[in-house]
Formats: structure tokens, C-alpha cells, sequence
């Protein structure tokens, strides 16, 4: 009871000293103090009494990128601050801060600036006060004792982040012999506690595992346990969830609110999602283009946002409470500031009765009993058959969105593209019956295969790898329409193509570009408009959007919902976010091990949920300081 | 950039100008966009300006109009090259014999029953001219055991040795591709059968193999083609198909499936300009090669035909001559060989970062 208290009183501190004074205020003229010398070490702040100076201090930070062009003259690029302006934030002991931003706003490099990880071209300049010695001054041989032992990071990809050929208990004892000095029999004990700590059941075995044998949620559970090895004082947190699934997300953060509470950790957090920071974090750093746009406790934040963009990234992401015609995208909100007179509260377009799909559409894809297994090489000539999806059955009408949601696993876009027959034929036994327009797709024979393959399309999760990096984007939208022959020649096709661009919300000048000139949203505006130039029927749409900020989701959201209404083309909405879903979707199907659990309207679904699977996808969505993972934990967890 | 209204003259610069500062301009296509970045590259055009020398240089000697007389005795057996100058006279002790036969000469015409004849025979030997062509005592890099210009003999040597070697490479790179491609793509039995015979090939040692093709073909330099064209595409093919197995699973050839574009389509058109810097990394170490196994070969008499010359058998020559202290001819040889060889390395790696895909934008 006595930390709880004392750490709502910090954060009064906090706020009053730092996040009081104007944060662009600093001159930067202003003559630097002198450098403290590296081995002195301050007080841990406000521990016996001390007084409450902050732990991590960055001042007027700011990190530029020496580029050069394609035609080799150099030019440098600001990731980190404006112009004479940098980011100045600190991160208070035993604190959770958290920086949010879009894609491109600076966040992670900032992250990275600090612990001096950037890239050989970066140029920082500014104050980063650790304890009151400038990292940006460090040697590099302080950087690589404090790395690891003093501040320790998290990043997103867990896959990429564990060595594949060094087993768990090997990577956790690395960093414990090498900064605190254990031995080799000491360090596989604290690693085997470790990982009980972060809970992963049965720790004892998991140490002689390697990274394959564990899912992403342990995975990413390990890179945690590694990070805490050496008792940091400082967690740095890059995105840690955004490559998880919904449920897996929020045991994650669980567990890093717990061990944040239970150590009196200070953890820095950063993430594009306002809504998953909202449960972790005390204190909010908002950035847009590499500048500091708001910053405060989280629950003012959240309350009474006061920056234009705060409150367009709370508007834009989609909830579980309410489905509105359109979402709020970020510009709308902007541009309604600086037109209007600014409004707290902000309602922008939500229309209340939403669009109701008509029960007398037209059926255009009747699914029933659909089974799909993939055989496994067992032994040296044996196979067993694994059931990735049994016994699917459903009816898509025209205009009508089925959402399909599931964790990781769960068949769901197996199924997706069992539908499409993106299978090889040998890769295992295919039952059931999918009709289209009164034609069985999976009895087809090859040669009528490819008429179908104009109807029924899909898009993919992630746009980086789904378009053909040496395709420009008139030849990627061109080629299916050369495929199917439609369009009397090469001009009508690409004047069809420049037509889909335009309609996906793109220029028609990006025709002679290269996907790598394109961002995310862009780029899974590309692939949708590839798909839609065959006129299709039916859309699959594979976690469509779940590679993307949740600014630009948005926008695709909308641009989704749009072209059904225009087109009437009836979506598979696959997504392990119930929250999209249930924008999107008329119908919504749950998916656990390749069957279906429960199959309901979205409403009835998400205000009558059946199964405590599907409870746990509902409470797994991510809603802000409401359902706050923070408060639980701290109820709970003594502090040391 | 305000005064768009320019005269003719001016308007290549200002449209260059103009594009170079628009954000926005019209992208290049793949192979121009890896030229402009090759050609930031100081050590890449450098090597290819030398291998573009020695492509001028084999294109003369091809047609003719450099080193056309290899064969011929132009200077005295073994001679030394002028910028070291003659061989020393040999020491005045040794006599020849003829000196001592005309020494010892007696009129032996009264008793000659060919003596009347003698003048008639030079009256008709009158007749015909005899032309002596001058042997000269040095050459520019010196001369062989035959006398033969060792100069003209590494610049027609480079000719067959690069385009053996190019050609050996093309070969086996085509083979090694096609293979791989269907091995990777395809995976399954196809993948098998091509692994199979991959297996029972590498299984072979090299050098065996190359005796057993020599032997069933004869000599010459389409055989040499072939032999390290069909011998030589393992790697290339090992390559090619563990590109192809992870791109063949990669989404945006996932997307092409579903658009309807056809194996054939999959494979050439979407994968194989995205492996393209792969395979040519591969054929240059290729064409390194041949010409190295080149050289190997004719040093052991399995390479080119007797009437012709290659840096191969240039060095199987010198050898015999270096215990003279006839360096030239090795010396000619290699540096012909070590300067192309490195050239073209170099060349082919700045080619592999111009068109990887994943170096754009980088540096």
C-alpha cells in the first residue's frame, strides 16, 4: 500500500518540475554544464530520501542521418528534431514513459540515440543525462558496461533478436558471466529463476531449448528475461508487442507492468499505439515528425488530450463500444483545428446507425464442411496429417464482411487461402465443398482454375513483402489484367490501372515508381488496387492491416469500407484484432485450432460472447488507462 | 529554376537540372537504375574500363588485325626482350666448323665431272629471288624456344583463354539456373531427381571428370566449353535453387499465384530479376575459374589444339624455359592473366551491389 501511494507522489512531482515548464523552451544556445566524471555514480533518485532528479534525462536531443542520393551527393536527413528545435523528456525511477508515434516520427531512433546503438552515419546532438553523466559523450567502452547492465532493451522481432543456434540458457547466462562475473553453474541457476520470472512454465527444461521450439509470446518472454538479467535500472521497450498477437500482446504487457512494479524498474516504452501505451505507462511522450507534441501523465492524456494530434491518434483507432460509418483519420482532425476553433471531445462523423448489410443480398460464396491438412514428415519415410481446418462452414452475401479472428495458429488464414487453392496439391488432403456462383472451386479442374482466380482475390498482411520489388508499379497493377486478358490493349490496361490508382487514394505519377519508394499504407493501397483491377467478387483480406500504424489503418479502414459500398464486394476480414473487426464486420466467425467455436453477428458476438475464448480475444483489445494492465499489477505485486 | 523559357541550347542541362531536384521524377528501370549506381562505384569503372580494353583488344585479335602472325620466327630462339637487351656473344674460344673446313679448300675442278655445268646452274638460280627475312636478336617482351614473338602470343592467348572461359561460364550458369530454378520452385519429386544427379555428379572428382569428357570429345576449345560447362554448374545451381526455395514461398510470389500468373510466369518473371545479382556474383567467380582451370588443363595437355596458343599453354611452355632463365614468356602470361582476372572481379562484384535490391537507398 505504502509504494502505491508513493508512487502516485511522484508522479505529482513529476509533472509539476519537468512536464510543467514548456518543453520547446530550451535555448539552445544555452552554455552546457560541465561534464560529470563518468565513473561517479549519483544517488539512485528517490530512494532513502534522496531528492527526486530523474534517472534518464534527455535534453534538446537531436539525431540527424548523413545520406546520400542516387546520384551520390550527400544530404542529411533530420529523424530527430526540427530545425533548432530537439525532444527534451525524462524518465523518473521506477516510471513507465512511454513514446508514441507513427512510423517515421522518430521514436525508435531516439530510442537507440540514447543507448548510442545508431548506425555509423547518425549525428546526435544535445544532452543525455544518465545519472548525470552525458551518454552522448560516453566512451565506448562505458556504453558497452552500461548496455545490458545498467539500461537493457527489448525490441520487437523476438524471432530476429534470439541467435538460433545458442540455446536459451546459453544466451540468458551470457550477459550474467560477462557483466557480473558469475560462473558457469551460478549463471544457469539465475537463468533457470529468470525464466521462471517471466513465466515460462517449466523452466528447468526450456534452458537447452533454442528459439524455434518457443512460440512468439515465449520468445518474446526470453528476450525479457534476458534483459532483466543483469538488474537494469532502465528497461527500453521497442515496440515490444506490435509483432504479437491481441491475447499474447496483452500477457506481455502484463508481465512487463508486473516486473516493472515488482523491481521498481524505470522502463521506457515505445509504440505507435496510444491505446496499448495507455495501460502501461505513467507518463506519455506523444512525437510527430521528430518533434514533441504533447507530453503528460497518461490519464490527462487521455482525459483531456490537448494537442490536436494526441486527440486524432485516440480518434482513429477503432473501438469495441461502437462501430461508426467512417473512422477519424489524422487529418481530419488536424485540418478540423486549424479551420475551426478547437473543441475538446472531439466527434468527428460518427454516424450512429451504421449500415445495416441486407439478409436479401445475393449469396456469392457458400462454404460447407471445408478441411484442410498438411501432411508432416515423420521419421524417415512415415507422415502424419496435421488438421489445420475442420469443418468450415459459411455463406458470404454480397456486400457483406465476414470477420475471421483467432490467435496465431488457429487456422484462420489457413483457411483464407484454402479458399483461393494458394495450396500445393501435395501438401496434404483437401475436403468440403466451397461454391461460388453455384460452381464447386475445389472441384475445378486446372484449366478452369484460372477464370476463378479473378473472382475470389486476396490481400496480404504484410505490404513490404508483397509486391515484387523489381516491378514497377504500372507493370504490378498491368499484369493480372494481362493474365485475364481484360482490356483491348497494353494503353486501355494501363489507363484502367492509372484509374485504380487514383481510386485507392495514390497519384497517377506513382506508375514509374518502385514499391521501395512507398510507404506502408501506400503500398497496401497498391496491393489492394492489383486485386481490384480483376473486378473480383469476393475479397480475402488477410490481416490486411495489421502490419500498419494504427493512423494509416485507419485510413485503410475507410478506403476498405468505401470501395464495398461502391463496389459490393463481399470481404473475408481475417484479423487477430477483435477491435477491427468489429468495424469491419457484419458477421464475425472465431477460430481455435482449425475450428470454428463460435459464429454470430458482431454485435451479438462482442455483447454475448459464449466461449471463454472468445471473452479472452474481447478483454485482449487494448482500450487505454480504462483496462489498464498497470493498476492490477500493482495491486498485486509487493514492491521489494 | 524560375525562367523555364530557355534557349534550345540550354534545355538538355535544365531539364537534367530539373529532374535531378524534383522529388517526384519518373523512376529508372532496373538495369539503368545499377548503372547510375555503378557508376558512383571508383574502383567498379575502373575494372571495367580494363575489361573493356581487353574485350577491344580479343575483338582485334578475333578479326585479325592484332597478332595475326603468332606462329612466325621473328627473332633469333629464345630472345631476350629489347628492354634488357641481346645475349652476350658467346666467348671467342669456340670455333665454328665451317671456319675450319674453308680454311682447309683445294681446287678439285679438273677432275669435277660436274664442273661444266656449274655455270649454267648459276645462271638459272640467277633467276629466282631469294629473300632472307631478318631475324631480329631481341623482341618487344622477348621471343620462345621457336622464336616466336611472346608479346603476340599473350595478346592471341587472352583471346581463347577469356572467351573459354566466358563461354564455359554462360554454359554452365544457363544449366546451373534452369536447374536450380526447377529444383527450387517446383520442390517434390523434381527437386529429387535434380538433387540426385547433382549428388551423382559432385560425387566425381572434378579432375576425373575432366578426363573422361576430353577423352570422349578431342581437343579443341568447343570441347573445353563444354566439358567445364557441364562440370561447373553445381554451384550455380546450389545457389540459384536455395534462392529460389525462399523466394518461392515469399508473399509477393503468393500474390502472382493468386492473380493467375502461371508457374513459368512465377518463376522468370517474378523471382529470377529479384535472384539476378546472385547468379551473376556466381558467373564471374565462374569465368575466374574456367580460366584458372583453363590454364590447368592445357598445362596438362587436355586444353586447346597444338596450332593454337592460350595462357594455359604458355605456362606449360615456360616451365622448361624458366630453368634457362627464360622468365618473359611466364611473366607475359601471367600478367595478362592476373590483371584480367582481378579486373573482372572487381567488375562483377560492383555489378552485385548495383542490382541488389536490398543495397538501394543504402550509402
Amino acid at each position: 500500500m505504502r509504494g502505491a501511494t508513493r508512487s502516485i507522489l511522484d508522479c505529482g512531482d513529476f509533472d509539476e518540475t519537468s512536464f510543467g515548464e514548456p518543453f520547446a523552451g530550451r535555448a539552445p544556445g544555452r552554455p552546457k554544464k560541465a561534464r560529470s566524471p563518468l565513473g561517479g555514480r549519483s544517488a539512485v533518485p528517490g530512494a532513502g530520501g534522496a531528492p527526486l532528479t530523474a534517472l534518464l534525462k534527455v535534453e534538446n536531443l537531436q539525431v540527424a542521418f548523413r545520406l546520400h542520393d542516387a546520384d551520390g551527393r550527400a544530404h542529411r536527413v533530420e529523424a530527430v528534431g526540427r530545425g533548432e528545435q530537439g525532444i527534451s523528456f525524462e524518465v523518473p525511477a521506477n516510471t513507465t514513459v512511454a513514446i508514441v508515434g507513427e512510423s517515421g516520427s522518430g521514436k525508435s531512433v531516439t530510442a537507440m540515440a540514447l543507448v548510442q546503438l545508431l548506425p555509423r552515419n547518425a549525428e546526435c546532438s544535445g544532452r543525455v543525462l544518465w545519472r548525470g553523466d552525458d551518454l552522448l559523450q560516453a566512451p565506448r567502452a562505458h556504453m558497452q558496461r552500461l548496455r545490458g547492465h545498467e539500461i537493457a532493451c527489448v525490441f520487437q522481432d523476438p524471432m530476429s533478436s534470439l541467435n538460433p543456434v545458442l540455446t536459451i540458457g546459453e544466451q540468458i547466462a551470457e550477459p550474467l558471466r560477462k557483466h557480473l562475473f558469475m560462473s558457469r553453474t551460478a549463471a544457469r541457476r539465475r537463468a533457470e529463476e529468470l525464466l521462471a520470472e517471466v513465466g515460462i512454465p517449466e523452466p528447468q527444461r526450456r534452458l537447452d531449448t533454442y528459439a524455434h521450439q518457443l512460440s512468439g509470446g515465449q520468445q518474446q518472454r526470453v528476450m525479457i528475461a534476458m534483459a532483466l538479467a543483469c538488474e537494469p535500472q532502465l528497461l527500453i521497450a521497442d515496440e515490444p508487442t506490435t509483432a504479437l498477437d491481441a491475447t499474447i500482446q496483452r500477457q506481455i504487457l502484463e508481465l512487463l507492468a508486473r516486473l516493472q512494479a515488482q523491481r521498481g524498474l524505470a522502463m521506457l516504452f515505445i509504440s505507435h499505439d496510444l491505446a496499448v501505451v495507455g495501460e502501461v505507462a505513467q507518463q506519455i511522450v506523444v512525437m510527430r515528425q521528430g518533434t514533441v507534441r504533447e507530453r503528460g501523465s497518461a490519464r490527462e492524456l487521455f482525459a483531456a488530450p490537448k494537442d490536436a494530434y494526441t486527440r486524432a491518434l485516440l480518434a482513429c483507432r477503432p473501438r469495441l463500444d461502437e462501430r461508426p460509418r467512417r473512422l477519424t483519420v489524422i487529418d481530419d482532425v488536424l485540418a478540423e483545428t486549424e479551420v475551426a476553433t478547437p473543441v475538446l471531445g472531439v466527434d468527428v462523423d460518427v454516424d450512429l446507425n451504421p449500415r445495416r448489410a441486407d439478409d436479401d443480398d445475393p449469396v456469392v460464396l457458400q462454404v460447407d464442411g471445408l478441411s484442410k491438412s498438411f501432411w508432416l514428415r515423420s521419421g524417415l519415410l512415415g507422415r502424419i496429417e496435421f488438421r489445420a481446418v475442420q469443418d468450415v462452414r459459411f455463406t458470404l452475401r454480397r456486400g457483406h464482411t465476414l470477420g475471421v479472428v483467432g490467435e496465431s495458429g488457429s487456422g484462420k488464414t489457413t483457411m483464407g487461402l484454402t479458399l483461393l487453392r494458394l495450396h500445393d496439391a501435395a501438401s496434404g488432403p483437401l475436403a468440403g465443398r466451397v461454391l461460388f456462383h453455384g460452381h464447386d472451386l475445389l472441384a475445378l479442374a486446372p484449366a478452369d482454375r484460372l477464370a476463378m482466380r479473378r473472382r475470389i482475390q486476396i490481400v496480404f498482411q504484410n505490404p513490404y513483402e508483397s509486391l515484387n520489388p523489381r516491378f514497377t508499379i504500372g507493370q504490378t497493377l498491368v499484369e493480372p489484367m494481362t493474365i485475364h486478358n481484360i482490356g483491348v490493349d497494353g494503353t486501355a490496361r494501363e489507363r484502367r490501372a492509372r484509374d485504380w490508382l487514383v481510386r485507392v487514394g495514390l497519384d497517377a505519377d506513382a506508375m514509374h515508381k518502385y514499391p521501395h519508394e512507398f510507404s506502408g499504407g501506400q503500398r497496401q493501397r497498391i496491393a489492394i488496387a492489383r486485386s481490384l483491377t480483376l473486378s473480383p467478387d469476393v475479397l480475402v483480406l488477410d490481416e490486411a492491416v495489421a502490419a500498419l500504424d494504427v493512423s494509416v489503418q485507419a485510413q485503410v479502414l475507410n478506403l476498405l469500407k468505401d470501395l464495398q459500398d461502391e463496389l459490393g464486394l463481399a470481404y473475408i476480414f481475417i484479423s487477430h484484432d477483435l477491435a477491427v473487426v468489429r468495424f469491419m464486420a457484419d458477421d464475425v466467425m472465431v477460430m481455435k485450432d482449425g475450428r470454428v467455436v463460435e459464429h454470430r453477428r458482431t454485435e451479438t458476438l462482442l455483447a454475448h460472447p459464449q466461449e471463454e475464448y472468445t471473452r479472452r480475444l474481447i478483454g485482449a483489445v487494448a482500450q487505454g488507462p480504462a483496462t489498464s494492465v498497470r493498476d492490477a499489477a500493482e495491486a498485486t505485486a509487493p514492491r521489494p | 529554376m524560375s525562367d523555364i523559357d530557355m534557349p534550345d541550347f540550354a534545355s538538355t542541362s535544365l531539364v537534367s537540372a530539373l529532374a535531378d531536384m524534383a522529388p517526384m521524377r519518373r523512376a529508372d528501370g532496373v538495369w539503368r537504375s545499377a548503372w547510375r549506381r555503378f557508376r558512383r562505384d571508383g574502383v567498379g569503372m575502373v575494372s571495367l574500363a580494363i575489361v573493356a580494353a581487353y574485350a577491344l583488344l580479343i575483338a582485334c585479335t578475333g578479326s585479325g588485325l592484332v597478332a595475326r602472325h603468332w606462329q612466325d620466327e621473328v627473332g633469333v630462339p629464345d630472345a631476350r626482350p629489347s628492354f634488357v637487351g641481346p645475349a652476350a656473344a658467346p666467348p671467342p674460344g669456340v670455333a665454328l666448323p665451317a671456319a675450319a673446313a674453308a680454311s682447309a679448300e683445294v681446287d678439285i675442278s679438273d677432275v669435277d665431272p660436274l664442273a661444266p655445268r656449274y655455270a649454267e646452274w648459276d645462271a638459272r638460280a640467277a633467276q629466282y629471288h631469294a629473300q632472307v627475312r631478318p631475324i631480329a636478336a631481341t623482341l618487344p617482351f622477348g621471343g620462345d624456344r621457336l622464336g616466336r614473338d611472346v608479346l603476340s602470343k599473350a595478346l592471341k592467348g587472352t583471346q581463347i583463354s577469356v572467351s573459354v572461359g566466358v563461354l564455359a561460364a554462360i554454359v554452365a550458369t544457363l544449366i546451373g539456373a534452369a536447374l536450380g530454378a526447377l529444383a527450387g520452385f517446383f520442390g517434390g519429386h523434381v527437386g529429387d531427381l535434380v538433387e540426385w544427379a547433382y549428388n551423382v555428379l559432385t560425387a566425381v572428382p572434378e579432375i576425373l571428370l575432366f578426363f573422361a569428357f576430353a577423352a570422349v570429345f578431342g581437343r579443341g576449345i568447343s570441347t573445353l566449353v563444354l566439358i567445364m560447362g557441364l562440370t561447373g554448374w553445381t554451384g550455380q545451381y546450389r545457389q540459384v535453387r536455395a534462392e529460389f526455395i525462399k523466394h518461392a514461398r515469399r508473399e509477393y510470389v503468393l500474390a502472382a499465384e493468386a492473380i493467375g500468373a502461371g508457374a513459368g510466369a512465377r518463376m522468370f518473371r517474378h523471382i529470377l530479376p529479384n535472384v539476378s545479382h546472385v547468379i551473376l556474383a556466381r558467373m564471374s567467380l565462374l569465368v575466374v575459374n574456367f580460366i584458372k582451370a583453363e590454364v590447368i588443363l592445357s598445362y596438362l595437355g587436355l586444353g586447346v589444339a597444338t596450332n593454337q596458343v592460350s595462357w594455359g599453354t604458355m605456362l606449360a611452355e615456360s616451365q622448361s624455359e624458366l630453368i634457362l632463365g627464360h622468365w618473359w614468356q611466364l611473366a607475359a602470361a601471367t600478367i595478362a592473366m592476373a590483371l584480367f582476372v582481378t579486373a573482372f572481379s572487381l567488375m562483377a562484384d560492383a555489378w552485385r551491389d548495383a542490382l541488389d535490391p536490398r543495397l538501394r537507398g543504402l550509402r
